[in-house]
């Protein structure tokens, strides 16, 4: 029977049967326990778990991402939760120069099993340093897997494939869909990481997207419906690796694709699906690849900026219509 | 040297200044500088409860960290500087601001996210900067300006100058390895940086207990060999004496200089913290010590003012903020096409 839950349950819901099931699996990040959680995503696991796994620590990113990668590389299965990726910035030499290459540079002899979790992406007048998407930042980084997804239940099922995986994971959440509710199913189930969602059966044209984008890019597809216009809708989940074989068996359908991406359009996600596109489905486009991007530019805080930065519904209409040579 | 120095180093000469101001009592200092911390002071708290109350119209938006509680640092590190010497905080930074000398129309049209504000817009309530009063803004990423303020602080040194750079942080930053990366190269190069840790008790919900075997912050600086001090940050005087002295030993080219200020924060460490990690009488008694008030009572009790001119002080900030707000409201949004300025120094072709 499935459940209307919000996002930070169904992920506690997966920290918490893991947790169950395996005891080296542990949480440790910067108010995760006494204060349940910056977004109370960790609420009452200090309670059930207790302070040597549900561990609270300074403010000192590369330090406890590091704690956690020796942890990992030695039996333990650590989840290292950032308040926010923007914060992760401070560990990128753990999480690349270490978690990343373990498994080479030891060959094989030790692996990395740990998951980097938090929100990525603006969240309202933030301004330049609280507003950023580490999507591709991570995703071009050979040996960590990249999940970004806000849908509850797929959100539980790979956070869950994260911890279990024998490999680093980074895992993207959203600040402002915390809340976001969806149905989730009651039970033990896993989501297979690599493997997008199509949201939504269409003719036309595909829309590609993930995490918080997933919404405008949705509501751009029911107003495309009312002007007879059939869009497809795919939700990435994981970035990497990508899931080419959905985004290019869809496009050979639909003929066109509008990718919708939150991260700045410089060598980011986007840019890879375009790329993706054109190798794989050159001969079945009838128009080129765009994308719905942020602007390329640090956005500010007034209202005014966040609206101009941000793609919105009625960007990514104009964007399938430039496709579609619609007036 | 800039006239709130000269100020204070006639006040500290001379110890007849209190009766020169017709006291009875030994105060240190003069009658201008008491009432310059109390002005700054209650310019600081009545700004950030105009903020708060803006924030709940929805006025302001994003994340309000205030410095209520706070005002006798701010107070007490001016006056012991000149305006040459160079400020960096975090995010925790109306104050700070404020009391090097941003308006608070500028400031409080920031927070509204007004194309007058001190950054135009772009910043919001943890990002001011003003270059002509050489405040080098409020970073949002803990512990971020410790390095940068050592930089700050060098470039002075390598242009050969007599000031220095104030790098504050909080007691939650100090456990950030920035610090400890900064501090050993500031003491081996003797860079002329002025460290104060504002100790407020807590970062976000963590209280400095939870986050160290050393609680006590200012033996941070001792594997350093870096002079410290623990100031009292409820005094403006306190502050300022310890800032004079730390200014001192800096100026004369010995390298950096250690504060641990202890203060409170009365509020939450956002508007969205309800802050239930302590006790009310905690909050109290630092309350019984503010600043503000003990201020009043000092200036009063020995006569430094009359009741009238303490009003007068009163109803000039309460008119300044009002007009802060007025202006804030009325100012216009920023273009949304303001956004591609200011990204690079020359024309850049962006993508869109
Ligand atoms: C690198 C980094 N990690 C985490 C945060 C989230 N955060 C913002 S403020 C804060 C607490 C800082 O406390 P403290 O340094 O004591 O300053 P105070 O708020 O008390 O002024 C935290 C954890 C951040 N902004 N930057
Ligand atoms: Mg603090």
């Amino acid at each position: 029977m499935p459940r209307k839950i919000a996002l930070r349950d169904a992920l506690r819901e997966a920290m918490i049967e893991e947790m169950r099931r395996d005891d080296t699996v542990f949480l440790l990040g910067e108010e995760v326990a006494q204060y349940n959680g910056a977004y109370k995503v960790s609420k009452g696991m200090l309670d059930e778990f207790g302070p040597m796994r549900v561990v609270d620590t300074p403010i000192a990113e590369l330090g406890f991402a590091g704690i956690g990668v020796g942890a990992a590389m030695n039996g333990l299965k650590p989840i290292v939760e950032f308040m926010t990726w923007n914060f992760a910035v401070l560990a990128f030499d753990q999480i690349i120069n270490n978690a990343a290459k373990t498994l080479s540079q030891s060959a094989g002899q030790y692996s990395c099993p740990i998951v980097f979790r938090g929100p990525s992406g603006s969240a309202g007048q933030l301004a330049q340093q609280h507003s950023q998407s580490f999507e591709s930042w991570m995703a071009n980084t050979p040996g960590l897997k990249v999940i970004s997804c806000t849908d509850p239940a797929d959100a539980k099922g790979l956070l869950k494939s994260a911890i279990r995986d024998p490999d680093p994971v980074c895992f993207m959440e959203s600040e402002l869909l915390y809340g976001y509710e969806g149905e989730v199913p009651e039970g033990e189930y896993l989501v297979e990481i690599g493997k997008a969602a199509v949201r939504r059966e269409g003719t036309d044209v595909t829309l590609v997207s993930y995490n918080k984008m997933m919404l405008p890019t949705m509501e751009a597809a029911e107003l495309l419906e009312k002007e007879g216009i059939s869009a497809e809708v795919i939700d990435l989940r994981t970035i990497r690796p990508l899931d080419r074989k959905t985004i290019i068996e869809s496009v050979k359908k639909t003929n066109r694709c509008v990718v919708i991406d939150e991260s700045w359009p410089f060598a980011g996600v986007s840019a890879e699906i375009a790329y993706e596109i054109q190798k794989s489905a050159f001969d079945y486009l009838d128009a080129p690849v765009i994308r719905v991007n942020s602007a390329d530019v640090n956005l500010g805080y007034a209202a005014s900026f966040v609206e101009e930065f941000l793609p919105n519904a009625e960007k990514i209409v104009r964007a399938v219509k430039e496709v579609s040579y619609a007036k | 040297m800039n006239t709130a120095q000269k100020d204070t180093t006639t006040a500290q000469r001379s110890s007849t200044t209190a009766k020169k101001n017709g006291s009875a009592k030994e105060l240190n200092y003069s009658k201008e500088q008491y009432l310059e911390w109390y002005t700054l002071m209650l310019r600081i708290r009545r700004f950030e409860e105009r903020a708060l109350m803006a924030y709940g119209q929805q006025d302001v938006r994003g994340f309000c960290h205030v410095y209520i509680g706070q005002e006798a640092v701010a107070a007490g590190i001016e006056s012991a500087l000149t305006k040459d010497d160079g400020i960096v905080t975090a995010y925790r930074q109306h104050g700070t601001a404020i009391g090097r000398g941003v308006e608070t129309k500028k400031a409080m049209a920031e927070l509204y996210g007004k194309a007058t504000g001190i950054v135009k817009g772009k910043g919001g309530s943890m990002h001011f900067f003003s270059r002509e009063n050489n405040y080098y803004g409020g970073n949002g990423i803990v512990g971020a300006q410790i390095p940068i303020g050592t930089g700050i602080a060098y470039a002075e040194k390598y242009k050969g100058t007599k000031n220095l750079c104030v790098v504050m942080f909080g007691d939650g930053a100090a456990r950030q390895g920035a610090l400890w990366e900064s501090w050993n190269m500031a003491m081996t190069w003797k860079i002329p940086a002025l460290y104060i840790c504002e100790n407020n008790g807590y970062a976000m919900g963590t209280s400095v207990e939870r986050t160290s075997n050393v609680t006590d912050l200012s033996k941070l600086g001792a594997s350093f060999d870096m002079p410290s001090e623990s100031v009292d940050g409820m005094s403006p005087e306190a502050v300022h004496e310890a800032v004079s002295r730390a200014a001192e030993h800096i100026r004369s080219g010995k390298g950096p200089y250690y504060l641990e200020i202890k203060t409170y924060r009365y509020k939450g460490h956002s508007v969205s913290d309800p802050a239930r990690y302590r006790e009310k009488d905690e909050v109290k008694s630092y309350q019984q010590r503010d600043p503000v008030k003990v201020t009043e009572k000092a200036i009063l009790e020995n006569g430094l003012a009359t009741a009238e001119e303490i009003k007068e002080i009163k109803d000039s900030v309460k008119a300044e903020i009002a007009e802060a707000v007025k202006f804030a409201e009325e100012s216009p949004y920023p273009d949304g096409a303001d956004l591609y300025t200011d990204n690079y120094s020359t024309p850049y072709p962006f993508l869109t």
